[in-house]
Parts: structure tokens; sequence; C-alpha cells
């Protein structure tokens, strides 16, 4: 007997996308095969990660990944220069925290101008995200959109609850727009029917099937990509073919293994590495499950999944 | 490949003797199908008939054990290629590479790093299973010495004898035959010495070619010189051939039935960065090894590839649980919030991370639901007033707070009047629907 490459014929493949301006435009997805086997399909472009920032300082996040980020992060302009200049960020993802009522709640007005000053400041792409409160995000993201026109952006996340005004603000300045839903493939399917009902073209989305740190639920966000995955390549199903994006950082650094001092727990070994461990394994599991764009915090981390993909490449 | 019930049918004898204790042959040959009877209750089955009844029933990926006693490492058996489709059933074992070269003093060290490893999480212990001890002194008895001391410093750890050379390994695995260590590895160029070596101490044997083409026909030569427990190295070292040639493997033996590669695989992931280690390791753990090799086992290591690990190899069907009693976060006292939920691991899990970021000293009672989520267990009968009331007063919390005040989840708010009235004595209130409200929550409770 001898060995036949078993290869697997797809039928469909993921849509790819771009985002961002000019030269510094970078591109996701487009594939035809499952994540990284190159033996059977062709794969155009790799992960693409980007630098998490805030439009407030991070007091909310761990010591050990607030640290790299003390001199810059009181400012988002500042912070995200030194992410683009000294950290070769690729692409950026502005998280505007402090809308949340509970966060400062500072108006859609108010956003709208950090998202100027910002864009002003950069030339590597931006996404642009909410605070995760399913109303105010509604009118937070709808003026952040109009603020960033023509700068092709990626905006988000239009959920269930929001998704009508979140998807004609997307259509209206021409962005592209992240639709997320909770931990269910079905859920995640739905959401792209609906959202693509509305005249939005599904080759402008990417899916958002939520994201969950290791130990905390990695199992379900991993089967859900694959199963997502399988669904847009094996049975070409349309709705289930956008690129995957992982929310890794907000997930991972709110677990107590990113915290817990050596004290608390000995057996636990070095805080740091520990931290940066937790990033970049998650981050590592999604990229074998089928994300195309990961947002992530610690740049140890981020330089170390860089090498993870270009051994994978 | 699993035959169906006609199938197997088709080659009984069809004499409806009822010798095999069942009625009828097609009775017998359903249970077959099923895996419920064996094969030998059929007293006239051709031997013909049989052994192509054996070959179908054997697993696609053989399964042994690698080391011996209560912490060896069951492998192989695997039976489908993503998790969701049923469940990966045997979690990889991890090993700790350690160099034959060593002074006496870091042998030791190295071993008791291994011997020690031991975590626990969500109620599994957890460890680096095995040590491979490479050969490279090429001096059979200092190999020998490093083997027996490295064994008796970690007497529960599964050995892997790294050598290529047949003249040099012998003696190491006559040393610890009674461990059964794995041999690592036959090459084309040692293949009938290793396997020799491997029978006469009845030991496993890891064999390493480049390529998939070289493999099979490797596997097959020693297979045919009487091994039977292989284990696979295609020769990879990139994160991207690990994942490309694993996936072949697995794919070879599941969906073509291709038997030279119906074995566990092992991959060898060690780099000088023990960060990116960690993550090519986590390749090999999502995608198919059974055995992966590493250069260091730092705490924090450990920590992030043991839970990975745990969390690839959850059975998807089961969700998992976490035990039924009232936790304290933070340094909780008489008078700090008590809230219940249900015992979902994920749900117990971004509660408590919730509760933990809130810094509010607090009590968390976790219900068993049968690892049900709140609204679901709710539907299901299973987090109601009158069982939430009875598991409250059971729990004799009562006697460490000085309030009555429960916190519920802001999903099951309905809950509420009837847990007042069941509770008696006790103050009900509504908490957040999400989670992700708690911190703020609980920061207002206790401003």
């Amino acid at each position: 007997m001898s060995f036949v490459a078993p290869k697997e014929t797809y039928n469909g493949k993921v849509l790819g996308l771009d985002f961002g301006k000019g030269d510094k435009a970078v591109a996701i997805g487009g594939e035809s095969s499952l994540p990284f086997l190159s033996f059977e399909g062709t794969i155009p472009n790799k992960p693409v990660i980007a630098y998490e920032i805030q439009d407030i300082a991070p007091d909310d996040w761990p010591e050990s990944v607030k640290e790299p980020y003390k001199d810059v992060s009181n400012d988002p302009v500042t912070w995200a220069r030194h992410c683009q200049d000294k950290l070769n960020a690729k692409a950026i993802a502005l998280r505007l925290v402090s809308t949340h009522p509970d966060r400062g709640d500072r108006s859609a007005a108010d956003a709208a101008k950090t998202v100027k000053d910002v864009l002003a400041a950069i030339n590597v792409p931006l996404i642009i995200l909410g605070s995760n409160h399913i109303e105010k995000d509604a009118s937070v993201i709808v003026a952040a959109a109009e603020a960033a026109s023509g700068y092709n952006c990626v905006i988000g996340k239009a959920q269930e609850g929001n998704y009508k005004t979140i998807v004609a603000a997307a259509l209206a300045h021409n962005h592209k727009l992240i639709a997320m839903s909770e931990l269910d493939i079905n859920l995640a399917k739905q959401l792209n029917i609906l959202i693509t009902q509305m005249g939005f073209d599904k080759s402008r989305l990417i899916t958002d099937p939520m994201c969950s740190a290791l130990g905390y639920g990695l199992e379900y966000t991993y089967s859900v990509m694959e199963r997502i995955r399988l669904a847009g390549l094996m049975q070409n199903d349309a709705t289930m073919q956008p690129p995957i994006v992982g929310d890794v950082g907000i997930n991972v650094w709110k677990t107590k293994e990113t915290s817990a001092s050596e004290t608390d727990v000995p057996g636990w070994g070095r805080l740091e590495e520990r931290g940066i461990a937790w990033e970049t394994v998650t981050s590592t599991s999604m990229l074998m499950a089928g994300t195309n764009l990961l947002i992530m915090r610690h740049p140890k981390a981020v330089e170390t999944i860089e090498k993870v993909i270009g051994e994978l490449s | 490949m699993a035959l169906t019930g006609i199938q197997i049918f088709k080659l009984l004898p069809k004499t409806n003797c009822k010798k095999c204790g069942f009625p009828t042959c097609l009775a017998f040959a359903m249970k077959l199908a099923q895996s419920g009877v064996d094969i030998s209750k059929c007293p006239d089955i051709s031997e013909e008939a049989k052994k192509s009844l054996g070959d179908a029933s054997a697993p696609a990926i053989r399964t042994f054990s690698l080391g011996t006693g209560e912490k060896a490492v069951k492998m192989g058996g695997e039976t489908v290629l993503f998790r969701h489709e049923k469940k990966f059933f045997n979690p990889c074992a991890l090993a700790l590479n350690i160099k034959d070269d060593l002074s006496a003093d870091d042998l030791a060290k190295k071993a008791s790093e291994v011997a020690n490893s031991e975590m626990d999480r969500v109620g599994q212990k957890l460890r680096i299973d095995a040590v491979s001890i490479e050969c490279v002194s090429n001096d059979s008895a200092k190999y020998e010495a490093a083997v027996k001391l490295v064994a008796g410093k970690a007497p529960e750890a599964a050995i892997i004898l790294n050598c290529k050379d047949a003249s040099v390994i012998e003696a190491a695995v006559k040393a610890v035959a009674d461990r059964k260590p794995l041999i690592y590895c036959a090459t084309d160029k040692n293949a009938d010495a290793m396997a020799n070596i491997a029978k006469t101490y009845g030991v496993p044997l890891a064999i390493c070619a480049e390529g998939l083409d070289a493999l099979s026909a490797l596997s097959e030569k020693i297979a045919g010189l009487g091994v039977e427990d292989i284990v696979l190295d295609s020769g990879v070292k990139t994160a991207k051939d690990i994942l490309e040639n694993n996936t072949q493997i697995r794919r070879s033996a599941l969906k073509k039935g291709f038997k030279p590669l119906g074995y566990p695989v092992i991959n060898n992931v060690q780099r000088d960065d023990s960060l990116l280690e960690a993550n090519i390791a986590s390749v090999a753990i999502a995608k198919y090894a059974s055995i992966v090799i590493l250069s260091s086992i730092e705490q924090w290591k450990n920590l992030a590839l043991y839970t990975l690990r745990q969390n690839i190899y959850t059975d998807p069907q089961v969700p998992m649980q976490v035990e039924q009693k009232v936790y304290n976060i933070g340094e909780a006292k008489a008078d700090s919030p008590l809230m219940i939920t249900t015992n979902f691991s994920l749900t117990y899990f971004i509660v408590s991370g919730e509760i933990e970021n809130s810094k509010v000293p607090s009590r968390l009672a976790v219900m068993d639901c049968e690892g049900l989520s709140v609204l679901t267990a709710w539907a299901a009968g299973k987090f109601i007033a009158s069982k939430i009331a009875a598991f409250i007063q059971e729990s004799g919390i009562d006697k460490q707070i000085s309030h009555k005040e429960l916190i519920i989840p802001g999903q099951v708010a309905i809950l509420s009047g009837a847990l007042e009235d069941k509770l008696e004595g006790w103050k009900i209130t509504v908490g957040p629907r999400e989670a992700n409200s708690i911190p703020t929550f609980l920061k207002n409770k206790v401003a």
C-alpha cells in the first residue's frame, strides 16, 4: 500500500475583504481551504493582528499589559501613534469604552471626535469598536462611522439588538462591518442573513462568533468557528463565508490567570509570562479554528503570534 | 472501518443455529455491528470471515498506552477530525526532553520538575506525563546511567528513550523495561535492529522518516517485522508541517482506512524561545498529536498547555460542571454580598470572573443544575424557587453571614416573588441580566 495524500475538495471559499486606505490597507480572508492547509487550496492572505487601544486610560487592564503602554495610554492619539510607529502595528482597533453608561457615558459626539483625531494621526487601517452596550453602541457607532467616512474602516459590533442602525451607518459611509452573535452557529448565520437582507453586501462582513479565553469557554468558540468554516467551505453556505475575527485581548486579560499575583497562586509560575502565554495560546487556537483577524493587547504576545503565523504560512 | 450489520451478516454461516445465544444470524450480526458481542461466540464461522471481521472491527488508529501504571497515557483510538463531530478521546501526553550529557544534579533536577508538575484544574489532575531522555553522548553506559537516574527521580512518568543508535539504546531499554519505555526512534537505517529490541522487551516503537511516503513505507516494514505498537514521527519541525502532516495522517487513517498511518503521532516542538514553543505545542495539541516533546516546562507554560489540552479534549456533548457549593471570592466577610448561579462551568467562570473584577469580596452559591446555564436550567425546572430555597437552607450559609439577602441572576427575575415565599425571612434582590454588569452592580451595592 503506498501513501496517497488525502486531499479535501472544497466547494466554497472564504470571502476576502480589505480595509484601510492606500498602501497601508490590509486584506484578509479569500482562502479556499481550511486554515493554513495550502497543500489543497490557495491562501492569498495571512491572518492580520490589530493592536487594541481604548479612548480612556486602561484602568481595568492588569498591570502586566498596562505597563507597556504606561507612557502613551492616557491619550488615544498618542497610543495609536505608538502602536503604529514603535510597534509596527498593521492595524489598530480603537475601543470606545468611555461611552459605556457605567464607564463615563461620554457622548456619541465625543466618540466621533476621538475617531477623527486618531484617524488624522495614523495611516494604518482602523477598526472602530463600541463599548458593547447594545443601545448606546447604536448611537456611538453611527456617529463614529460618519466621522470616519472615506477611511474604509471596520466598524462594530452589530448585534441582534442594534444591527439595523449600525448596518445603515456602514452602508452610508462605506465601511466594513463586524457582526457578533453569542457562541452559536445558527445565531451567526441568522444575523448574517438579516444584515444582507438590508442590502449589505456579504463580502463586506466579518463574523464574530464571540471569542472566549483559554480555560473560559475556549472550546465553544473553537468549535463554533470550525463549524462555520466547514459550512462555508464544504457545504458552500454563502452566509458562512465571511472572514472571522477573534477579539482575544479583552477576553484574555480579564481572567484570573492574567492577573493573580505569584504570592496568591505560587504554583502558577511567573505572572508576566503567564499573561502573555494566555493571550498567545488563545490566539493560536483561534488561528487553528479559522480566525482571519485577531485583536490583541500585549506587544510581546503580538510579536509571538506574528512568528506563529509566519511559521504556519 | 466499521461494517454494517448487513455486511457482517453476509460473512456469517446463516444457519440460525442459536449457539451464539441470539435467535438468528441477523440478530447476532446487528449486535456485532454495535460491538456489543464478541465474534468468537459463533462456533461455525470460517477463519477467513473471522479475519476480515477482525480487521474491520479494529480501531482506525491503534490504541495503546504510553508508560505503565495509573498514570499511563492512553493514545490513539480517535474517530473524528473535528471535536464537534463526536469528541477527542485521549488527551495527548506532554513530555520534557532531557539530554543525557547533563550533570547528575541537573538530570535529577529536571526529572523532579516533571515529578512535581501536577496541577489541578476544574477537578482534573493534570501533569507533564513523560520524560524524553535524549542521547547526545553516544555513550551506552552514560546513556543508561542517565536513564536510570531520571527514571528513579520521576517514578510515575512515562519514559521515552530518545536515541537513534540501536547499539547504544538496548542497555537503557533493558534497564527500564518494566516501565514500558517508548523507543524513539527507528529510521530506515536501523529499522531491523530497533524492531528487534522493541519485540524482545515488549515495548512500543516510534518510527521516524521525512515525509509521509517514506513514513508509510517504514511503518509497513516495521509492522511486517512484528511490531504492533507503533508511534509516528514524520520528521516535521515547523508549525506548518506539523499541521499539514498531522492532518494528512489523521485523514488517511480515518477516511481511507490506510493502516500504515493508523497510529498515534509524536511531535517534537522544541524551540529556544519558550513562549514560541508553547504556541507550536498548541498547534500540535489542537491538531492531532498524541505526544508532544517540550524543551522546558515552566509553570506558566504548563498551566496554559494543560488548560488548552483540557479544553480541546472536553466532550462537546457533556457540559463541564463545577462542584455545588458556596464559593468565597476575595476575602469574604459576614456582611459580604451573596449571589447565586448554576454549575455550568462557563457560567461559573464568567460570573466568578466578573465578581473578581469588581474587587468586592462576595460569596457565590453555585447550585447543581446538571451543568445547564441559568435560563436553560430555569426552563428545565432545575433552577426554580423551591429547589433554590432547599439548596440555600441545606447549605447552612445563613450561619456564616450576618444578613439574609440573596442576589439572583437578572435572567430569572421572575423567581423573586416565589423565592421570598419559600425562603422565609430572606430578602431576594434581582441582580444584573448580563455578567459584565456585575462589577458596577456590586460596587454600587457596597458603596
